[in-house]
């Protein structure tokens, strides 16, 4: 009896240790990546088990905060980054991240399905989404920025100095009026009851009724519809186009694992990722894939518009300062 | 001997404060210097500070003289509820406040069933009405504390001999009390963000901590970043020493811990604590209200999350009672000064000086807790000094004569003569410590994975995925966790109140 319970004893230390060393040898790939990214809801755990069914390897999300935040621990890291692969950032942010030399090419090709042409060596995108200002059906819709400022419809937008949708804002009414952009920002000035620090604050209030209108993308609608049944949201497509969000992934030049980084830079094209993006990041995926019922009733703008990376970093102080003198006046 | 474990406390706030400044400053390439922008960012932030300490202040004078004379059967809960808004996350508080005043809110339906025209909340003063929401509650328990510092014995001298009380007990005690309530208030309001932002209305509420914010997320300017806290620490400093000058030491010597009988009531008592408990509990109740319903939705992640953020306030509260003892026992100008520097610090830039400092040492993921616990301790030191200093000193003064002859020395003089006067202030300290640390979102966002998740970042979280009913609940699950620390650790405090 006593025997038994020591071999039984020494035969579980036994499986441990073979457990531990079986786990000692399995490659591990470190992912950074943003906070919703990895929650419970979000497309992490998901593409997790997909990933690691066919890699051999443990596939390690670590988050931080939102998209800036991404890029301001990466260059906190320096090349002494664990991360092996940055997925993330958006095209307002690519041309800093390039700067940092921390990034090497993709060497992906995939059939992308943007509006926008995208010729990027680097930076591989993964979703993307129209910026639009999302309000309630029995709100009559505009369908321009002239026509908003024209009209009574407060809304709230984002912070640019803050947060990506609120920079991306800045971009829009760059991209669609130049240099007219400050007259307009003067316009609109008494149709915006606030400006946030972040998508969370301004949605929320949106939510709470305090503006007809808020900043944030074409396929928002598309949460409430399908998780909440609820389809009363919509959002408004402008004539001249809606700026586009491009969400980026990129290999770490000095990884550890560089096979395992390329394989999981091509899986990042493929169905195992690309199917769950909608239903969890709430963007659209960026090939070809069959999208959920639901995702045909969204507003699509006849057109998306994108700055490419530089000439984005180019204008945005620039950009800023004007948006900021206008609403301070 | 007695001082070694202040220099130690000392030793750790200054290097959570100035340390990871020196940290950041040192990565830094060189600066700019300030813009214009800068120059209004400043302005605007000292200008608002400035009003909502002295609005906050005004108000909770009469609300606390209230309190210290009158007695009534719900009087404990309703000192209970004063500590709730100062822990709540800032986007959860104004929720709570636009359900009442904002456009679709009570008062505007109000007014709107009246025929008169609705009232926004956004601007310069909806920022202060939200600062004040914020702070109205610790400035009266603060002051509150200062009422119940007077010796019973004195307010019963004064009643025989027929003396004025408010010259002669009153008025000298809030001349102790209101310029260290008004420096405190001040500082929260000087580094606050996402209220000035979100009820400001634009760039008009341009903050310091929000340019910090932009230097070190978005241009990594490290050396921006540094900058901009200095200035912050500078208007603390200047504010600290203001508020040093004009605060007379004196005490009012000793009574023997007998609850105050008052007779000099007013009916205005009553509509003071009406009105502050409208004001304060109709957002709050408008909290419960909304996240009843998505209780239900919450999945186990959330609750290991509350689980996670429990610890870590009951950790930052031993640590921080420990800081706070050892400092205000040993007292003096330094211990003052290192007690107000948690305030003027910056979250983000002690949680970046932290990476940088811990970086090389370990992997930052791994002490995303044990950080939290230690900056959570810290942040709360200076109020919990703002509550333990008078009253050690008050002690010191009374009883120190008494304990020399007896010999009463160190951990002996500690145990029989400080601390079970000084229950009371602990309780709340500690209430308001655990309360504090379980709202925070601070350094955790910089750190965490999601295995170090806290309360208050999954419901961020929950936010950002658009579950708000979820998020609702977890804010409600907030609320009663905070409200629950508080009630336990002031219990003691409360009791001695009532009795």
């Amino acid at each position: 009896m006593k025997t038994q319970t020591l071999s039984l004893g020494l035969a579980s230390v036994g499986a441990i240790l073979c457990a531990s060393t079986a786990l000692a040898q399995t490659p591990v790939l470190n992912v950074l990546t943003y906070d919703s990214f990895t929650s419970e809801w979000g497309p992490g755990p998901a593409i997790e088990k997909a990933f690691e069914a066919e890699c051999a390897c443990d596939l390690v999300f670590t988050s931080a905060g939102d998209g800036a935040a991404l890029l301001a621990r990466l260059q906190l890291e320096g090349p002494r980054t664990d991360a092996d692969v940055v997925l993330g950032l958006d095209t307002n942010l690519t041309a800093a991240a390039r700067d940092t030399g921390l990034f090497a090419p993709h060497g992906v090709t995939a059939d992308l399905t943007m509006p926008v042409t995208w010729d990027d060596d680097t930076f591989l995108p993964f979703d993307w989404g129209y910026l639009a200002f999302v309000a309630n059906k029995d709100t009559a819709p505009v369908t321009s920025f002239r026509a908003l400022a024209d009209s009574d419809l407060k809304i709230v937008i984002e912070d640019p100095r803050s947060s990506t949708p609120g920079l991306g804002l800045l971009m829009w009414v760059h991209a669609v009026y130049g240099d007219e952009a400050p007259q307009i920002w003067a316009d609109l000035a008494d149709n915006i009851v606030t400006v946030t620090p972040g998508w969370t604050e301004a949605y929320n209030l949106f939510l709470a009724g305090e503006a007809d209108a808020v900043l944030s993308y074409t396929t928002s609608p598309a949460y409430h519809l399908i998780a909440e049944d609820d389809d009363t949201k919509t959002s408004w497509a402008f004539d001249e186009g809606n700026y586009l969000q491009v969400e980026v992934a990129a290999k770490v030049a000095n990884t550890d694992q560089p096979a395992l980084a390329d394989q999981f830079m091509a899986f990042i094209a493929q169905p195992g990722f690309q199917d769950v993006i909608p239903e969890t990041n709430w963007m659209y995926p960026a090939t070809k894939v069959s999208l959920p019922t639901g995702f045909d009733t969204l507003t699509v703008p006849s057109k998306g518009l994108l700055l490419s990376s530089q000439d984005a970093a180019n204008v945005r102080d620039a950009l800023v300062e004007t948006w900021r003198t206008a609403l301070s006046q | 001997m007695r001082s070694l474990p202040a220099w130690l406390s000392a030793a750790l706030v200054l290097a959570l404060t100035l340390g990871t400044l020196l940290a950041v400053a040192l990565r830094a390439e060189v600066g700019r210097g300030l813009s214009s922008g800068d120059w209004a960012a400043i302005r605007f932030t000292v200008g608002q500070a400035i009003v909502s300490a002295l609005v906050s202040v005004a108000l909770a004078v009469p609300v606390a003289r209230a309190l210290a004379r009158r007695r009534f059967r719900w009087r404990g809960a309703l000192v209970m509820l004063l500590g709730a808004p100062f822990i709540l996350p800032v986007i959860v508080a104004v929720l709570g406040l636009l359900a009442v005043f904002g456009r679709g809110g009570l008062l505007n339906a109000g007014l709107a069933g009246l025929g008169v025209a609705p009232v926004s909340i956004y601007g310069a003063g909806g920022v202060v009405l939200a600062h004040v929401f914020f702070n109205l509650p610790l400035a009266v328990r603060l002051i509150l504390q200062g009422w119940l510092s007077i010796p019973a014995e004195r307010f019963q001298l004064a009643a025989q001999l027929n003396a004025p009380i408010w010259r002669l007990l009153e008025r000298p005690m809030l001349a102790r009390v209101v310029p260290g309530a008004v420096l405190v208030i001040f500082l929260i309001c000087l580094t606050s963000f996402a209220v000035a932002l979100t009820l400001g209305g634009g760039p008009k509420a341009t903050t310091v901590e929000l340019a910090i914010w932009q230097a070190v997320r978005f241009d990594f300017d490290l050396g921006r970043a540094a900058l901009l806290s200095c200035i912050q620490f500078g208007l603390c400093a200047v504010a600290a020493v203001i508020a040093w000058r004009v605060t007379p030491v004196d005490g009012f010597g000793s009574g023997l811990d007998r609850v105050v009988a008052r007779w000099d009531q007013s009916a205005w008592d009553w509509a003071w604590l009406l009105a502050v408990t409208l004001f304060l509990a109709t957002p709050l109740a408008m909290v419960v209200w909304r996240g009843v319903p998505g209780l239900a939705d919450l999945g186990p992640g959330v609750w290991a999350a509350a689980g996670r953020s429990v610890a870590v306030a009951a950790g930052s509260t031993v640590l921080c009672l420990l800081l706070g003892l050892s400092l205000a026992l040993r007292g003096g100008i330094v211990m003052s000064i290192v007690g107000v520097l948690p305030l003027a610090a910056s979250a983000l830039v002690m949680g970046t000086g932290l990476f940088l400092m811990l970086f090389p040492l370990a992997n930052p993921a791994t002490l995303a807790l044990p950080v939290t616990l230690c900056v959570n301790a810290v942040m709360a030191l200076p109020f919990v000094l703002r509550v333990l200093g008078p009253a050690v000193t008050d002690i010191r003064a009374s009883y120190g004569r008494l304990a020399e002859t007896l010999g009463l020395r160190g951990l002996s003089l500690l145990r029989i003569v400080i601390l079970p006067r000084l229950r009371r202030p602990l309780g709340f300290a500690a209430g308001l410590t655990a309360a504090l640390s379980l709202g925070d979102l601070g350094v955790i966002a910089l750190f965490a994975t999601d295995a170090q998740e806290t309360l208050p970042l999954a419901m961020y979280r929950l936010m950002g995925a658009y579950r708000m009913d979820a998020a609702a609940g977890a804010a409600l699950l907030l609320l009663a966790l905070a409200l629950g620390v508080f009630w336990i650790c002031d219990r003691g405090g409360r009791m001695d109140v009532d009795a």
